[in-house]
């Protein structure tokens, strides 16, 4: 099996061939055996030269991350066998990535306008909901190719704020 | 759950109540019955003293353990159960209404010859009043809410000519809160501890000490961690203070359990702050250094019986610490975090005692406060708890929603918790440090774990409009939490 896969951004082409708990990968063209279990939906147990790590998984309202012990990892993962030509805007980190509102509030600042360039985990936008703010991160380094809620718009959560591509 | 739990060891029978969101709530299936109390609103719900009476009277409930929070220290609905014939687990209204202002508690005080923190027991009727006495007691002085807390109606002033505005904008947020805008004034102690003592009176008249707690490490005057013995309480300070808390208690005639509030100066001078007359969030390290079963002792002191101790038969034996663990987001200025728990993967082993509302499926609702679960460490002495608490927040892992317990990895090893210099200002400290720099070196390790997670255990990627997860849980997005906030605010728990 073939997959691209993006850690914190970072880019990896991950080649896993296996054989019952043992898996030869290849990561970026590095060769790496392991042996890997898994301990129940989401857990797994992976053995690497004798060291041990659980890893789990978690999908939030617009993220999928992996914990190696208490550290969290932004995932992503592309079978590059899939449908090509169809743009899903989340799965897909070529393709254009829309930002959405994780709670209700109201857009109090924009600090990178349309047609700016933005680097991953950049701030777009401010949210403030119950006099705290939120800062709206962007998922990936691209270009801002629209802002679509406005300063001083009101949005509900799950609300597209902006679209990078 | 913890009353459910020491009515099914009694033998009790135990009824639940829950709110439209509370339905699918732990302590719901765990109880022998349950019944449907109201919206998820608390004021039509679990503040509603006709609805909460209905069904102790449906159920033919003989009595009510208020908890924490809600009507737990509402001296009418006190009053009520008692018109209702349902007895009240707790102490009775009369003492609830003199320690539940905190001017009037201060006038009792007064007269039982309790240090207190000098400032005025009674509510400021003027700004030239207040200037008066913050010029006799010196700055800095602390504006204070004489009906609640929570750091609500709260101003901390440093000059005279601050004081004014300060008073003016208390007593508004006074009036907001708790729909009271008395405010008080007391001298600000610098880097006080807050340390607060367990008592427990039988209805004969008998009243013990149980230990103190150190509550120092606050954020926005909310605890989030809690230890006992104090680390600078020795036997003779705490016969001291304990002395002076038993004399609290019988000033107020005060009966069950409740707890009497310290501030500590540096000197380890303590003065009388506030009393909380109901069972509180920390309990469980009492407990654990006593041997105690509070919940069970209070239950028992309802139905009449005598306290089965003296004073001279407590014993304080090791240490205990507490981390409140709540549904909040560290990298977030710990904005509340609702949602489904994904992944739950609980600590045990040695020393550690957990007392949790969470389960895997569970989704948090966002309408009350977001406590999830109270994770203890106990050894024979601090350092073994530390090692044991640090231990079990390594193992625990909530998946699905943002919790708070990276903060306490923090705390446990921070260099002055270790030594035990802690004040009510410690945390804004630390939180204000740079962070330790967390090692990232398994990149590599959490991409190939990406692709065997794919193979091993797919599951649909998250949608493009991140409404619900392929596990179909309840939508965490569309809520409103602003309700949450308001409602931890109006219930001031802990």
């Amino acid at each position: 099996m073939v997959y691209d896969v993006s850690i914190d951004g970072k880019r990896y082409r991950l080649e896993l061939e296996r054989e019952e708990t043992r898996w030869h990968c290849r990561l970026n063209g590095r060769e790496v055996e392991m042996d890997a279990v898994l301990a129940r939906r989401d857990v797994l147990s992976v053995l690497i030269g004798g060291k041990a790590y659980e890893i789990k998984r978690e999908h939030t309202a617009t993220d999928m991350h992996l914990w190696v012990g208490s550290v969290r990892y932004l995932t992503e993962l592309h079978d590059p066998r899939s449908l090509r030509g169809r743009r899903s805007a989340t799965a897909d980190e070529k393709g254009p990535r829309k930002l959405l509102a994780p709670m209700p509030g109201k857009v109090v600042r924009v600090l990178i306008g349309e047609e700016q360039p933005v680097e991953a985990g950049q701030s777009i936008l401010v949210v403030e909901a119950m006099k705290m703010q939120n800062e709206i991160k962007s998922p990936k380094k691209g270009t801002v190719r629209k802002i679509v809620a406005a300063e001083g718009a009101n949005v509900n959560a799950g609300d597209v704020l902006a679209i990078v591509e | 759950m913890r009353v459910i739990r020491a009515c099914r060891e009694l033998g009790i029978p135990s009824v639940a109540v829950y709110s439209d969101v509370d339905r699918a709530s732990l302590h719901v299936r765990k109880a022998d019955e349950a019944y449907h109390i109201g919206p998820a609103a608390a004021a039509e719900s679990y503040l509603n003293f006709a609805k909460t009476l209905d069904v102790a009277k449906r159920s033919g409930a003989d009595a009510i353990h208020p908890g924490y929070g809600f009507l737990s220290e509402n001296a009418k609905f006190a009053q009520a159960c008692g018109d209702a014939g349902v007895k009240f687990i707790g102490p009775s209204p009369a003492s609830m209404e003199m320690m539940g202002s905190k001017t009037r508690a201060r006038q009792q005080m007064e007269k039982a010859g309790v240090p207190f923190v000098p400032g005025t027991s009674r509510g400021l009727e003027s700004a030239d009043e207040a200037e008066q006495v913050a010029g006799k007691i010196g700055y800095p002085v602390m504006l204070k809410a004489a009906a609640g807390g929570g750091g609500k109606g709260m101003r901390l002033v440093h000059r005279p000519e601050q004081l004014k505005s300060a008073l003016e904008a208390a007593q508004s947020e006074a009036e907001r809160a708790f729909g009271d805008r008395e405010v008080y004034i007391e001298k600000a102690i610098v880097n006080p501890r807050h340390i607060e003592m367990q008592v427990l009176a039988d209805e004969h008249g008998n009243t013990v000490y149980l230990g103190e707690r150190e509550c120092s490490i606050q954020r926005r005057h909310q605890k989030v961690l809690e230890e006992s013995p104090s680390p600078i309480v020795d036997p003779e300070m705490r016969q001291r203070m304990g002395e002076v808390a038993v004399r609290v208690a019988t000033a107020a005639s005060y009966t069950n359990a409740g707890t009497v509030e310290f501030l500590v100066d540096q000197d380890k001078n303590f003065y009388f702050l506030e009393m909380n007359t109901r069972l509180q969030v920390e309990h469980p390290v009492t407990e654990l250094i006593t041997g105690l079963d509070l919940v069970h002792l209070q239950i028992r002191i309802a139905a009449g019986e005598k306290l089965p101790f003296r004073q001279e038969d407590i014993q304080i034996r090791g240490h205990a610490i507490e981390c409140r663990i709540y549904a909040e987001d560290p990298d977030n200025n710990y904005f509340p975090s609702p949602g489904k728990i994904t992944l739950l993967l609980s600590p045990s082993g040695p020393g550690i005692r957990r007392d949790s509302g969470m389960y895997e499926g569970w989704t948090v609702p966002i309408d009350y406060d977001p406590l999830l679960a109270k994770l203890i460490g106990y050894g024979t002495d601090r350092p073994q708890a530390i090692s044991r608490l640090t231990r079990a927040l390594h193992e625990y892992f909530v998946g699905g929603i943002k919790t708070n317990i990276s903060l306490f990895r923090r705390i446990l090893t921070d260099v002055d918790f270790q030594a035990g210099k802690v004040d009510t200002g410690y945390l804004d400290r630390l939180l204000k440090a740079k962070p330790p720099h967390v090692q990232r070196e398994d990149e590599e390790v959490a991409a190939i774990a990406a692709g065997i997670f794919a193979i091993m255990d797919p599951t649909s990627a998250v949608p493009a409009n991140g409404k619900s997860s392929a596990t179909g849980s309840a939508p965490a997005n569309g809520i409103d939490a602003s309700s949450w906030k308001r409602a931890a605010r109006l219930e001031g728990l802990g």
